[in-house]
């Protein structure tokens, strides 16, 4: 069974319909990439995930619970976190807090010390940094943050959005060096980005999302050669 | 020693504003609307006392807690049964409901208690404190008053600082969606914000009724409005700044009435209200508002 299954999703902001019913599932451990251009329908598909939007149809089953539409703050208690599109670090708190915050379903205090260290391992300049606002950090080390405060909840999956956009390259290489990290930890990654050449060199499998529909999926490998997704996606 | 005196009773008055301008701000901050209706809870907080204190005979204290309860609870159904259904709508229609809770109360008490005016009489039973060899007089109300206040912001302080509701309701005021992605139950958040703020309004109505010892369904208008007025100027959504924004307007409101004109004391209030947001139209320590993408 897969870890995270999506069946026959459909989404409508209002009258339009941004999702037109995909499917597709995430098994343990694999890094799954969601490419696809501007307005395809990515972060809608993420967001409505993680129930920040509502499905107007369809499953979304995760570990075999039922999860479709879902309140947000529970979801998260089962064991998925979310980076979000631009981040969105709380800006006035500092990155301790924010880090704390990443930690606000974990009771376990001893967890919570654990999952400080491996943040701070993994992004050492977290840790020199951490009494600042997260406001005064760069656009990269916000992103960081981001990640760091999704990694405090401990998640066996973790969904992120756009991590790459308005990154300088230096950044981009660190981020997805770190999300290759995380999954050799035995975190479960789903990945939507549109940097597709960068998303496709470190997943296992990729779905390509065109206006609301899944155009085309595979192993990653295959994707980059396809002369297709070269023309689209890779701007070859 | 009688510059001395007034600014005393600017600062007692502007605590009073301060106390109910936190509640304002809260919930601004917090749920992202103007609760018109806040004003109105503190004279409902006003009613408890008299009609437990003067009418059963009960002891002050007890009376005080149970406007407390019963405040906080009418804070969680107000916004449980008008502003609730609206989350997500446009702010005029929040605004325009609030309006309506405001009317709403006052009516209510103007139908459960009558048109006339109270005499209250005041809770505490301090004995005046007399300096300077009685040239100056402070009643034990201010006191009290000026007392509550700086308790009630430094508790404020603290629990959004160091307990995890108080974090939760930071993270809410900041970004809703990235909050109920750290699992922060955002309604629950919004439920706690509106209870603090309206406990806090039951206890500016008996510091209000025990200082001007009038009670009447409007009691609680004028100060509301005042008081939003403070959160404005001190920068609202900031909890520092409707403390500021409290005092400093209590203390222009009793300096304008004593050494300009006291018909005019308003006036200079919203006058001045004017100016700060003419210089600077975040207020005192308001941030500007970033256009998220």
């Amino acid at each position: 069974m897969a870890m995270l299954e999506v069946k026959d999703l459909q989404v409508f902001y209002g009258m339009i319909q941004a999702i037109k019913g995909i499917s597709f599932e995430v098994n343990q451990g694999e890094i799954i990439a969601l490419i696809g251009s501007n307005g395809a329908g990515k972060t809608t598909t993420l967001q409505t995930i993680t129930g920040i939007l509502e499905a107007k149809a369809g499953k979304i089953t995760f570990e075999g619970n039922d999860i479709t539409n879902m309140p947000g703050h529970k979801i998260v208690k089962m064991g998925m976190a979310h980076v979000p599109e631009g981040r969105r670090v709380f800006a006035n708190l500092t990155v301790y807090e924010n880090l704390k915050m990443g930690a606000f379903t974990r009771k376990d205090k001893g967890e919570i010390a654990r999952n400080f260290e491996r943040v701070y391992k993994s992004f050492p300049r977290l840790e020199e940094r951490k009494n600042q606002p997260a406001g005064t950090l760069s656009g990269g080390e916000q992103q960081m943050l981001a990640m760091g405060r999704a990694l405090m909840s401990n998640p066996r999956i973790l969904l992120m959005d756009e991590p790459s956009m308005g990154l300088s390259p230096i950044f981009v290489d660190e981020i997805f060096k770190i999300i290759e990290e995380v999954s050799s930890e035995g975190t479960t990654v789903l990945l939507v980005e549109q940097n597709a050449k960068k998303a496709l060199s470190i997943a296992d499998r990729a779905y390509v999302l065109e206006t609301g529909n899944i155009a085309l999926s595979g192993d990653a490998k295959e994707l980059i050669s396809n002369e297709q997704i070269r023309k689209a996606y890779l701007g070859e | 020693m009688s510059f001395l005196s007034n600014l005393i009773n600017g600062l007692s008055l502007g605590s009073i504003y301060a106390i109910i301008a936190l509640g304002y701000t809260m919930v601004y901050g917090i749920a992202k609307m103007l609760n018109f209706a806040h004003g109105d809870v503190i004279m409902v907080g006003g009613y408890v006392v008299f009609n437990l204190m003067t009418g059963q005979g009960m002891n002050p204290l007890l009376s005080v807690i149970a406007a407390i309860i019963v405040c906080t609870v009418l804070g969680v159904v107000i916004e449980k049964i008008a502003y609730k259904p609206l989350r997500g709508a446009n702010s005029l229609a929040v605004l325009i409901t609030a309006i309506g809770v405001s009317y709403f109360l006052q009516n209510a008490a103007l139908l459960l208690f009558g048109s006339d005016v109270k005499a209250f009489v005041s809770v505490f039973n301090v004995k005046p404190f007399r300096l300077a060899g009685g040239a100056l007089t402070i009643t034990g109300v201010t006191v009290i008053t000026v007392i509550s206040c700086i308790v009630i912001m430094i508790g404020l302080m603290l629990f959004i600082k160091k307990t995890k509701s108080g974090q939760a309701m930071l993270a809410v005021s900041e970004d809703r969606a990235a909050a109920e992605l750290m699992g922060v139950n955002v309604n629950q958040t919004i439920s706690l914000t509106f209870a603090i703020g309206s406990g806090l309004a039951a206890i500016a109505g008996v510091l209000l009724c025990s200082a001007y010892p009038t009670l009447s369904p409007y009691t609680g208008a004028m100060p509301g409005i005042k008081a939003f007025t403070a959160a404005v100027f001190g920068g609202i959504g900031s909890i520092p700044g409707a403390f500021i924004g409290g005092i400093l307007l209590g203390v222009i409101e009793i300096m304008g009435k004593t050494y300009i004109s006291s018909q005019l004391a308003d006036v200079i209030v919203f006058g001045v209200l004017i100016v700060v947001l003419l210089v600077k139209p975040t207020g005192i320590l308001g941030q500007p508002i970033r256009e998220k993408v």
